[in-house]
């Protein structure tokens, strides 16, 4: 791996990425995304082809207490001691882009443990696992669109994209809309992360604006006294819209 | 454990539709940006019923299969397909319990992770027709190294059914429109490789509206 390259390298790559894309309103990161290795081969040459979403691309699939349990929101309490780490309440809200709560739907996260260290089998880092944490959860919204997750803080990790990788801490959220359009698997992150300016991933969203919609916010209000400290990272999912309308019924 | 489902999964899915709130006119929200699903959510998000939208001893069960390919046509080890489609009678269901399929109830939604060699497998019935004629399922693909999901479709052609038309294939050229279409094989199965870029690169979709 000598010729692997350096953070320098990485980080040249991502300030000519980001001036490439000045001006273009992104909201999302462009699947060709140079300084992450891995997305050389792995995104589409063709423009995408535009189409009308049918009556089953305007709906999602229905979750409900059959498939998720309600503890299943709280990562700390899945083995039978407690996790080592920070204890963290994650809690916000999934709209859509009208600002219509999504009620009802499957929040999953999964995340490193307070060592930055999965549980995967092909997850290398020599950290410790942890017996008590496993980094797996699922809720269901509610009439709010609210969810809520107790978990400990993910730490940094490194990886193998160039030499000297660290992915800032991050939990990963997948998460169904209104519509299936509307599907989004992503990652949040918590404020003020060393790592943020060297992450190929995170900076993958070539707008600031974009790549702070990403970063939870620390709330006082939330933490509990003695407890775990709190914090808000709302969630918007556009997408096609989710309304009958009179005109896309006929035509086509 | 409470016995009741919220009111919204009894409602069909035109009835979900219907019972959205109009918009408040507020400020237009925007959209929360995608990131890579990564190589570790294998752990998290299959699970056992995943690739069983219908039980695989069901006699009218169908095997969607394929394998996904990077641009240089190599396997894709560490991809998450889903599948979501009408049911057998060409309706589209409201039905919870894709996670704990033990109800049995067609739900219409199937997730699976691709295997070390690239290769995907979902048990499901043939989606009846949609007002078209057209049998397809809408399927999602996640992958490391993709930075923002692929939506495509796999437009299911039964032996003696004629290519179906319909607003996306009329236009398509035909080597593309190839790329979303599957006929059984020999034994019944439905082949669907997905080719993330390169030659027969896969139709990949875009639905209008803010993104
Ligand atoms: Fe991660």
């Amino acid at each position: 791996m000598t010729d692997a390259p350096t953070q320098q390298d990485i980080s040249a790559e991502i300030a000519d990425a980001h001036r490439a894309a000045a001006g273009r309103a992104s909201r999302h990161p462009s699947r060709d995304s140079a300084p992450y290795r891995s997305s050389g081969l792995r995104h589409p040459t063709h423009e995408l082809v535009r189409v009308d979403p049918e009556e089953i691309e305007r709906v999602a699939p229905a979750f409900g207490h059959v498939d998720v349990d309600p503890y299943e929101n709280d990562l700390t309490i899945q083995h039978p001691g407690e996790p080592l780490g920070e204890r963290i309440i994650l809690t916000g809200r999934v709209l859509d882009g009208a600002g219509r709560p999504v009620r009802n739907q499957l929040v999953e996260v999964w995340q490193a443990n307070a060592s930055g260290r999965y549980v995967h089998k092909r997850d290398q880092h020599p950290a410790p696992l942890d017996p008590n944490f496993t980094g797996v959860g699922r809720t269901l919204t509610d009439d709010t669109g609210a969810y809520r997750f107790v978990t400990i803080k993910p730490g940094p990790y490194p990886w193998r994209n160039h030499r000297n990788a660290w992915r800032p801490a991050h939990i990963h959220f997948s998460l169904f809309g209104n519509a299936f359009t509307e599907r989004l698997v992503t990652q949040v992150y918590f404020p003020g992360d060393p790592l943020f300016a060297l992450d190929p991933i995170y900076q993958s969203i070539p707008d600031q604006a974009a790549r702070d919609r990403l970063i939870a916010t620390y709330d006082h209000d939330l933490t509990v006294p003695e407890w775990a400290t709190g914090y808000r990272w709302d969630i918007v999912l556009t997408g096609a819209t989710a309304t009958w309308r009179e005109d896309e019924h006929g035509d086509h | 454990m409470a016995t009741t489902e919220p009111d919204q999964a009894r409602l069909t899915a035109p009835e979900r539709l219907a019972h959205h709130e109009p918009p408040t006119g507020g400020p237009d929200l925007v959209q929360t940006p995608s990131q890579t699903i990564g190589p570790f959510f294998a752990f998290a998000l299959p699970f056992d019923g995943g690739p069983f939208l219908v039980p695989p001893a069901a006699p009218h069960a169908v095997r969607l299969h394929g394998s996904v390919l990077d641009g240089a046509g190599a396997p894709v080890p560490d991809a998450l397909l889903e599948v979501w489609q009408r049911d057998a009678d060409g309706r589209v269901v409201a039905e919870p319990g894709s996670r704990r399929r033990d109800r049995g109830a067609f739900t219409g939604f199937g997730r699976v992770a691709t295997e070390v060699d690239g290769t995907y497998e979902f048990r499901t019935e043939l989606p009846g027709p949609d007002a078209h004629g057209a049998r397809w399922a809408l399927v999602t693909v996640f992958a490391r190294g993709l930075l923002h999901h692929l939506f495509t479709r796999v437009y299911f052609v039964p032996g003696g059914e004629e290519e179906p038309t319909d607003v996306l294939l009329a236009q398509l050229p035909p080597e593309r429109r190839r790329t979303l279409l599957a006929g059984p094989d020999a034994d019944g199965a439905y082949r669907f490789d997905v080719r993330l870029q390169g030659e027969d690169e896969t139709v990949f979709l875009d639905y209008p509206g803010p993104r």
